[in-house]
């Protein structure tokens, strides 16, 4: 199936238009464009510090854009909070694009559950019980349920990464976000993480990852971007990119990665 | 052989019972005030807004680096004049000690609040918690604990330093001192007592504030 065919068949839920980021003088994204489509998983490559997570995070507002527009359900993110002037408010995206850090950065005062209930009970204002059972849901489904009143000192990584999984998945998102969410666990930690979003993608949960691990990209990716010196240099399915990289720069990413 | 004589200060007790409540008095009241006085300062710096923390930064500054002592004198000196207004030594003693310690305060709120590593603000931003949801319920609780320690230390050192508002005639256990001194001729046994005092209140509490440190500590 073709790119073109792709984004036909499922409208953008989460668009990116010609986004650019500089940081003081320097230009890290230089025009990025990029559609999710509803139920799409896209997988986002590249070298370190070619503007993976830059981009990522210019997806949910972390990071401001300095040129280009954020589309969310083809309306415009504005620069403020709050819903306004005709744009979709950077407090209304958050709530429907959730993300997934590289640190976990769970809150080290709150147990386990209070975390997953902190965002629908504070944010969205949901009653604390019925917040509590759709947390205990998602914590049975990530294997963490017997830990709901442990503090996430007590957890080990890939326990820490599957309640922060869990966190964002408690606001109900149409997007999930993921940024390297495996590359500070230890090798033998990683696959917990792994099985759980795959699962997600077989769940048809629309997600942008960035990633190192080239062969669970390749596995669980409709589409895969790679990014080099802060624009998309090559697009295309797995097996036009990872398996079969054409662009010279692509292969002699990916053959770091074949060992 | 100096002959101690403890028994002529019988009768002053009540004086230096007086003088403690007043210590104690302004230690709490400037440290209340001082809370207030450094909450804002520490949000008018944190505020990114260039003049209002520019204004605060040099609040703290002169506070900071200037001694009590002179702060003190130009208040109730000084500053009367100014404004051509008489301002009561009480006034100027409660003024001065809360902008005092204020300066202080909100250097340890500002480094509590910073010490806090950024991905929790992101992670709280990221489930659509907006600036003062997450300082409020993610920032401040883990800031708060981090800062303690300092604060108790500060508070400590404030009641000590409270002392000095006897140059302003204000009637705190230093200044009750004096007057029992002048009317024995016992300097010794007066300043001995004033000494007592200020190590009964003041030795318990450093206890406790290192108690609580250890605490803290254990529980990062
Ligand atoms: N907040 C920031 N301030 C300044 N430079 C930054 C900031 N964030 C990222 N950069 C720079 O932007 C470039 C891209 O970073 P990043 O998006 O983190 O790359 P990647 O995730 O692909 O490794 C790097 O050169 C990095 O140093
Ligand atoms: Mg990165």
């Amino acid at each position: 199936m073709s790119i073109a065919e792709t984004s036909a068949r499922s409208p953008a839920v989460l668009e990116a238009h010609a986004i650019r980021k500089s940081f003081g003088a320097l230009e890290v994204l230089k025009g990025v464009d990029l559609a999710l489509g509803r139920g799409e998983v896209v997988g986002l490559i590249g070298p370190s510090g070619s503007g993976k997570s830059t981009l990522i995070r210019c997806l949910n507002m972390l990071e401001m854009p300095t040129g280009g527009e954020v589309v969310f359900r083809g309306k415009r993110i504005g620069r403020k909070f709050r819903d306004a002037d005709g744009a979709t408010g950077i407090g209304t995206l958050r709530r429907h694009v959730g993300m997934v850090f590289q640190h976990f950065n769970l809150f080290p005062h709150k147990t386990v559950i209070q975390n997953v209930i902190e965002g629908p009970v504070i944010v969205c204002g949901t009653p604390k019980g019925e917040a509590e059972a759709h947390a205990m849901e998602l914590l049975s489904q990530v294997g963490l349920a017997e830990k709901r009143d442990a503090f996430p000192s007590h957890l080990s990584g890939g326990q820490k990464q599957r309640v922060a999984i869990a966190r964002a998945l408690a606001m109900k998102p149409e997007v999930l976000l993921l940024d390297e969410v495996t590359s500070a666990l230890d090798p033998e930690l990683v696959g917990e993480v792994l099985s759980v979003i795959r699962r997600l993608a077989d769940e048809g949960m629309t997600m942008a990852i960035v990633t190192h691990e080239m062969a669970f990209a390749a596995d669980v990716a409709d589409r895969i971007l790679f990014l080099d010196g802060g624009r998309i240099v090559v697009e295309g399915t797995p097996d036009q990119t990872i398996r079969n990289p054409a662009n010279e720069r692509l292969a002699a990413f990916v053959s770091r990665f074949n060992h | 052989m100096y002959r101690w004589d403890f028994n002529v200060l019988w009768q002053y007790w009540d004086l230096f019972m007086y003088g403690l409540w007043l210590t104690v008095v302004y230690t709490f009241g400037s440290i209340l005030f001082g809370v207030l006085i450094g909450a804002v300062t520490c949000a008018a710096r944190l505020s990114g807004w260039k003049v209002l923390s520019l204004l605060a930064r040099a609040y703290q500054e002169i506070f900071r680096c200037s001694p009590l002592l002179v702060q003190l004198l130009w208040f109730y000196y000084a500053f009367p004049l100014l404004v051509g207004v008489t301002i009561d030594n009480r006034v100027a003693a409660m003024l001065t000690l809360s902008l005092y310690v204020g300066a202080f305060y909100a250097e340890i709120f500002r480094g509590g609040i910073l010490s806090i590593d950024k991905g929790q603000r992101e992670a709280a931003a990221a489930i659509g918690m907006n600036p003062w949801q997450s300082m409020r319920r993610i920032v401040m609780p883990q800031a708060f604990k981090r800062m303690l320690p300092a604060f108790i230390n500060q508070s400590v050192i404030q009641f000590k330093n409270t002392s000095l508002v006897s140059v302003i005639s204000v009637a705190d256990l230093a200044y009750m001192a004096a007057v029992v001194n002048g009317q024995t001729y016992r300097p010794l046994e007066s300043y001995t007592v004033m000494a007592a005092l200020y190590i009964a209140v003041l030795f318990p509490l450093t206890q406790v504030a290192d108690w609580i440190e250890r605490r803290m500590r254990a529980s990062d």
